[in-house]
């Protein structure tokens, strides 16, 4: 049994500092290259093609070799178990022999005594390609039906009949770019040989199971052979999901054949170039709804840029698939998704995982139906939101039962004067000839758990020592979320010890088998709940021994603020735990947990993919010129349900730093090929992620207070990685709703990211119209 | 005489003879000295994970100038007579915190923590040597420093609290004090670093060579001539934020290098009746109060010029010698008239900035020749200036299109306009039919629109990742119509620039 107060330091729901904070800001944390070196580390760097499409017919390291310090060239040639690194189908070879699908494929790796010599030489292969032709975006290649993975349709209703039989109807087109994740850190893995053949890989990663089972899969080992080790990542935003098993796949193939260390590391350029990003989507709409507003049917087509290979683009796209829907009610609707390959970078998880292009969609829809109707847009989104007993039902057949959108909403409208400032706008545009001002409020409602049922699992490590002190370790990983922080919160509530008396380790796999990646914002949620598992039989065990001890009933065993009271008796837990082990009390043990209630038929797309849903919503409003298409956000309201919170400061900086990301996404951030297919958008200084004067100075963030979960999440909280993001939709339609506004309320296509040409673009078509 | 590159690092004086000169602070400092705390986010000098301070003798002799630079694209040479900071610098491992680094900490400013130490200096360079700043001027500050986890508020936070923190720092007392809050050790123990900083300076060109490449520094321009003459071929270095990238980015084998920052009398600016001559090796931050000071409008192009560190390193004279169609400085020189002075050992020359560019990265520099100065008029009562920056990012961006404009207007008549566009052709150019369509003309709608479509006829720009040739012709246009409005309807607002900041 626990007491409340007083608190415990470092307990649950405090706004504790992230446990690595201080080495973060005195430059003492290790991140995967800070690690000491072993002796004889070789460094490595891929040699990728230079073409979109090709045959190789031809190919010399003659160059290569004789570049000083060079010491060896791996290729294909050096795999002896798959050359494979693919998450889900066997399309990703860790090598491209024979033929390359995109420009910036690896075809080899250059091992060198040195990462400049490296580089250097893995420039000077001389390749014979013999060309085949590229299909180079989605729209081409869904006109030639060419895809990673087969299309897929989620129907609910009959849109089609709903869609004929509406009063008003409108269709059209989007285009929505992708996204680099530009985690600061780049990709990185360092394969070390142990003894008799096995490995240790240090990688930043956010799943180290993965990079056990690929590198022991390339390798012919098995995955006992092969441990995986990551203390922390400089960022990872889904893009060191699967993404880094090519990387520690290759430096491993290298290690195993020379027998030494080797280190890759990919520069920011190699690292834009050949790994994944968010997906652009080109979309096509027709929706039917009645004088209201509301939507009767619905039907959308999305062609998604898969890129060469399959990697996660089928989870994602149904993820966009199944968040079409947003926070509105479809009675009737029809999403074909079709999943394009074309060749460039194979694109992959990026957070929110296909949600954010999902809700873009029928965000830009509600603008449209608001457009068309003359009505406020906000009135058309709160017209259309689910409602909580009735019109409660998604297109994929789960029920929404925590629905809690509408009083959310209606909270952020009065706290954010959402009415009287978009009365106050309009008067100003009237008189403002060059500069307009826009806003809006979009909101979320985004899906928890992985879609994948069996990923829904977690497993912790905990360990008590005598001092009273406390290993633990899941299967998390750390990226910056402050995940590691609140579990050792969950941990130190349960045991009601101080933080500080528990050592938060590296993700290992062999402390905690066969983790899920964390992604999917599951991370405390699945991992706070084993960790709570296993500190819950450790404190059981103690309590039981304390009662015997003392000669009490094990429920008389009060645990509070690092004190242990029994009866009349009086302990520290740490003189406790030296009894215990007197007494021959385990003080190791394991905790597990799966996610309930949860099921989901794959071929049907029905079901309950998703535990619970969190929420949120954003005001935002901006100031556009017209003259050049340049814009400012200049405030920002957002609020946000985290559920009961398990630490307010973590979460807030997940709901800022989510928005901002997703505001780049929207506006700053565009992904550019050339006519050849290289992407030229390949380094900070050609691809611009939001920068600190991006954020506007007026920006009010607020927790939804005292909302607890419906469903028995850790604590009653709810997960915060991905949701937030999506609240940068909002700066968009508010730049939409002053281009409008630009053009006497016509409403020109604007397309994502609305760069200054991208807005330039809409007023001038608004205005010829 | 000296045979070292020499600098202070922790209290240590580090010689450096066997080094090749291609090598950069950052590369050092986590390979040759396992200090890894200073981070590589992109290697070009854009992201600022890589901060470090500098500090050298300020142009008074008795005080330290502090400035945050990136070590990825700075070569070691850089670092000669001066004193390098870290983030290893501000705290002993174990001991309390920095100031900064507890504003950073209490306000939970780091997730990933990758950028972290980065953002710490060039706090830090803003504590030690700046008053409080307020959230615009933290936003400047900050602008060479991406954060992709945070979304910055936390961190501008940060940066107001730090002023108020960490009087129980254990670290360095000179480092820890605040600016104009020094104790008497801190004052003392700077000034034992400047002495120390003073007996490094040469007088002699130093020469490192590396496996047959070479770098000089030279200390005077009579030094840096003849080594040219010596060397011809040679590429030479100021900022190194451009040359840095050769290295880093490109690969590029130079052999023979000249680095121009040890040149002190090329890093005079000086105000004459009717112009300003700034030295080649003025660095943009150096630059910026005088500039200002006489041509306000160029205020918000500056800021937006580059970033902080990059202009603590770069240099005017490097920017008009480097020549890029993209660069800042040019368009704005080109429509002050500005005059370059090249100088050889043979002596020097003077030409109109505009003719120093033939073609893209094609110049009228001779063999043997360096930049020595830039002389900008001054403008007179009846002209007025402005300058527009257009990119997809407000700062640290490139421009897409760069628009600088001086008009002569006497009573709503247009006398003369002179014009420098970035991002419209291979070199930094003048419009010259728009020009002529807007000399001696009444300024009104019908003549702006003749020189629109003028300006339309001047230049055939590229589509590339920046913007579409469509975007930069029609964005140019409206930027002369905004420079239109700003002269004859200025109570009319057409800039979003500082909204919301």
């Amino acid at each position: 049994m626990v007491a409340k107060d007083p608190l415990v330091k470092g307990g649950v729901g405090q706004a504790t500092a992230h446990d690595s904070a201080a080495l973060h800001v005195n430059g003492r944390a290790l991140y995967t290259d800070d690690l000491p070196e072993p002796r004889g580390l070789l460094h490595g760097a891929f040699g990728v093609s230079t073409e979109a499409h090709a045959k190789v017919t031809a190919i010399s390291f003659e160059r290569v070799r004789a570049f000083p310090g060079v010491v060896d060239v791996i290729t294909a040639d050096d795999i002896h178990g798959h050359n494979n690194y693919g998450a889900v189908a066997d399309d990703d070879p860790v090598f491209a022999n024979e033929r390359v699908e995109f420009i910036g494929h690896p075809m080899f790796l250059v091992v060198a005594d040195s990462v400049d010599a490296a580089r250097r030489a893995a420039l000077l292969a001389d390749v014979d390609y013999e060309l085949l032709e590229p299909i180079l975006d989605p729209e081409t290649a869904l006109e030639r039906r060419s895809f990673v993975v087969p299309s897929q349709t989620l129907k609910c209703g009959d849109s089609e009949s709903a869609i004929a039989a509406a009063p008003h109807t409108l269709s059209g087109t989007l285009d929505l770019g992708g996204q680099d994740q530009f985690y600061l850190e780049g990709q990185i893995a360092m394969a070390i040989p142990t003894e008799g053949g096995d490995f240790r890989i240090q990688c930043s990663t956010q799943h180290p199971g993965e990079i056990q089972h690929v590198v022991a899969k390339v390798l012919g080992l098995t995955q006992k052979d092969v441990v995986v080790e990551c203390r922390r990542m400089g960022g990872a935003f889904g893009g060191k999901e699967s993404q880094p098993a090519l990387i520690a796949a290759a430096a491993a193939v290298a290690a195993n054949k020379l027998g030494r260390a080797v280190k890759l590391r990919l520069d920011r350029d190699s690292d834009m170039v050949s790994t994944g990003k968010r997906h652009d989507f080109f979309t096509r709409y027709h929706v039917g709804f009645d004088d209201d507003g509301r939507i009767l049917g619905v039907e959308f087509e999305y062609a998604s840029r898969c890129g060469m290979s399959a990697d996660l683009s089928g989870a994602i796209n149904d993820r966009a698939m199944f968040h079409t829907d947003n926070a509105y009610f479809l009675p009737n609707a029809t999403i074909h998704s079709h999943r394009c390959k074309t060749n460039t970078v194979s694109n992959t998880a990026f957070r929110g995982f296909g949600g954010p292009q999902g809700m873009f969609a029928i965000e830009y829809v509600m603008d449209e139906i608001a457009g068309a109707l003359g009505e406020d847009p906000l009135t058309i989104r709160q017209r259309n939101y689910y409602g909580t007993d009735t019109r409660n039902v998604t297109p994929y057949g789960q029920t929404v039962e925590d629905n809690v959108i509408g009083p959310l909403t209606d909270t952020l409208i009065d706290s954010s004067d959402y009415h009287a400032r978009r009365r106050e706008i309009r008067d100003w545009n009237l008189d403002s000839r060059i500069l307009k001002r826009g806003i809006a409020l979009t909101p979320v409602k985004f899906g928890i758990s992985f879609t994948a049922t069996h990923l829904n699992q977690a497993g912790a490590l905990l360990h008590v020592y005598t001092d009273g002190t406390v290993h633990l370790n899941h299967g998390g990983t750390e990226m910056g979320q402050g995940l590691f922080t609140k579990v050792a919160q969950v941990v130190a509530e349960t045991l009601q010890i101080n933080i500080d008396t528990i050592k938060i380790t590296a993700s290992d796999t062999s402390k905690v088998p066969n983790a899920s990646a964390t992604a999917a914002s599951s991370g405390s949620d699945l991992n706070g709940m084993a960790a709570q598992a296993a500190a819950l039989t450790i404190r059981d065990r103690l309590s039981r021994f304390a009662a015997e001890y003392f000669e009490a009933n094990a429920s008389d065993v009060v645990f509070a603020n690092n004190t242990i009271t029994v009866g009349d008796h009086t302990l520290s837990f740490a003189e406790l735990v030296k009894l215990a082990y007197l007494a021959r009390v385990s003080l190791s043990t394991t905790g597990f947990y799966k996610t309930p209630k949860i099921s989901y038929d794959k071929k049907a797309l029905k079901g309950r993919p998703f535990y619970y849903y969190a929420y949120g919503a954003a005001v935002s409003e901006v100031i556009v010129d017209t003259l050049t298409g340049e814009h400012r956000v200049t405030r920002v309201d957002i609020l946000h349900d985290c559920g009961r919170s398990l630490n307010p400061a973590i979460d807030m900086g997940q709901i800022e730093g989510g928005f901002i990301q997703g505001v780049g996404w929207l506006t700053t951030e565009q992904l550019w090929w050339d006519p050849r297919g290289a992407l030229r958008t390949h380094a900070p200084a050609t691809y611009k992620i939001p920068a600190c004067s991006d954020v506007p100075t007026d920006f009010r963030v607020n927790i939804m207070q005292s909302q607890e979960n419906r469903e028995e999440t850790i604590h009653r909280s709810k997960a915060v990685g991905e949701p937030p993001l999506m609240l940068g939709i909002s700066v968009f339609h508010a730049i939409k709703d002053a281009v409008n506004q630009a053009c006497d309320g016509k409403q020109p296509r604007l397309d994502a990211p609305a760069t200054p040409e991208a807005v330039l673009t809409a007023i001038k078509q608004g205005r010829q119209r | 005489m000296a045979d070292a590159i020499r600098f202070l690092l922790d209290g240590e004086i580090i010689s450096i003879r066997d080094v090749d000169p291609t090598r950069t602070v950052l590369q050092w400092l986590r390979e040759d000295r396992l200090r890894t705390g200073t981070k590589e986010g992109c290697a070009e000098g854009d992201c600022g994970a890589c901060m470090v301070v500098v500090a050298d003798v300020a142009d008074d002799g008795e005080s330290l100038r502090y400035q945050a630079i990136n070590s990825c694209i700075q070569f070691l040479s850089a670092l000669d007579g001066k004193e390098l900071i870290t983030v290893e610098s501000l705290s002993p491992a174990g001991g309390r915190l920095h100031p900064v680094q507890q504003a950073m900490v209490v306000h939970h400013g780091s997730q990933c923590g990758f950028c972290t130490p980065g953002f710490v200096m060039t706090l830090f360079a803003a504590y030690r040597s700046k008053p409080p700043l307020d959230r615009p001027a933290t936003n400047d500050a900050l602008a060479g420093n991406l954060c992709r986890c945070t979304g910055y508020r936390p961190i501008a936070d940060a940066a107001e609290a730090m002023y108020t923190l960490g009087k129980d720092a254990s670290g360095d007392e000179r480092l820890t004090a605040a600016h104009g809050a020094m104790s008497e050790t801190a004052i003392a123990e700077e000034r034992r670093i400047i002495e120390t900083l003073k007996s490094l300076q040469r007088e002699d060109t130093l020469t490192i060579a590396n496996a047959g490449r070479e770098i000089h520094l030279p200390t005077t321009p009579e030094q840096l001539a003849a080594t040219l003459a010596a060397h011809p071929d040679a590429t030479m270095v100021a900022g190194g934020t451009d040359v840095g990238l050769w290295v880093t980015k490109q690969f590029r084998d130079m052999d023979q290098l000249i680095y121009m920052g040890g040149v002190k009398a090329l890093q005079d600016i000086t105000v004459l009746d009717d112009a300003i001559r700034i030295g080649a090796g003025v660095t943009f931050t150096e630059a910026m109060p005088t500039l200002v000071e006489h041509f306000p409008a160029l205020e918000p192009l500056l800021r937006r010029f580059a970033s902080p560190p990059v202009r603590n390193a770069a240099t005017v004279g490097g920017n008009v010698a480097n020549g890029s169609p993209i660069g800042d400085s040019m368009p704005a020189f080109i429509a002050l008239n500005a005059r370059v002075t090249l100088t050889s050992a043979n002596g020097s020359r003077e030409l109109p900035l505009e003719s120093l560019y033939i073609d893209y990265m094609v110049n009228a520099i001779e063999p043997g020749e360096f930049v020595a100065s830039i002389v900008i008029p001054k403008l007179n009562p009846n002209q007025t200036l402005a300058a527009y920056k257009l990119s997809k990012r407000f700062d640290q961006d490139i421009s897409a299109v760069c628009a600088v404009f001086v008009a002569t207007v006497d009573e709503g008549h247009c006398v003369s306009l002179r014009t420098g566009f970035g991002g419209m052709a291979a070199i930094p150019a003048r419009a010259m039919q728009c020009e002529a369509a807007m000399t001696d003309v009444v300024l009104n709608e019908a003549t702006v629109q003749t020189a629109m479509s003028a300006l339309d006829q001047d230049f055939t720009p590229m589509t590339d990742m920046r913007a579409s040739d469509s975007y930069r012709r029609e964005a140019a246009r409206n930027l002369l119509y905004r420079f239109f409005l700003a002269l004859t309807e200025p109570e009319i607002d057409t800039e979003v620039y500082d909204y919301g900041r």
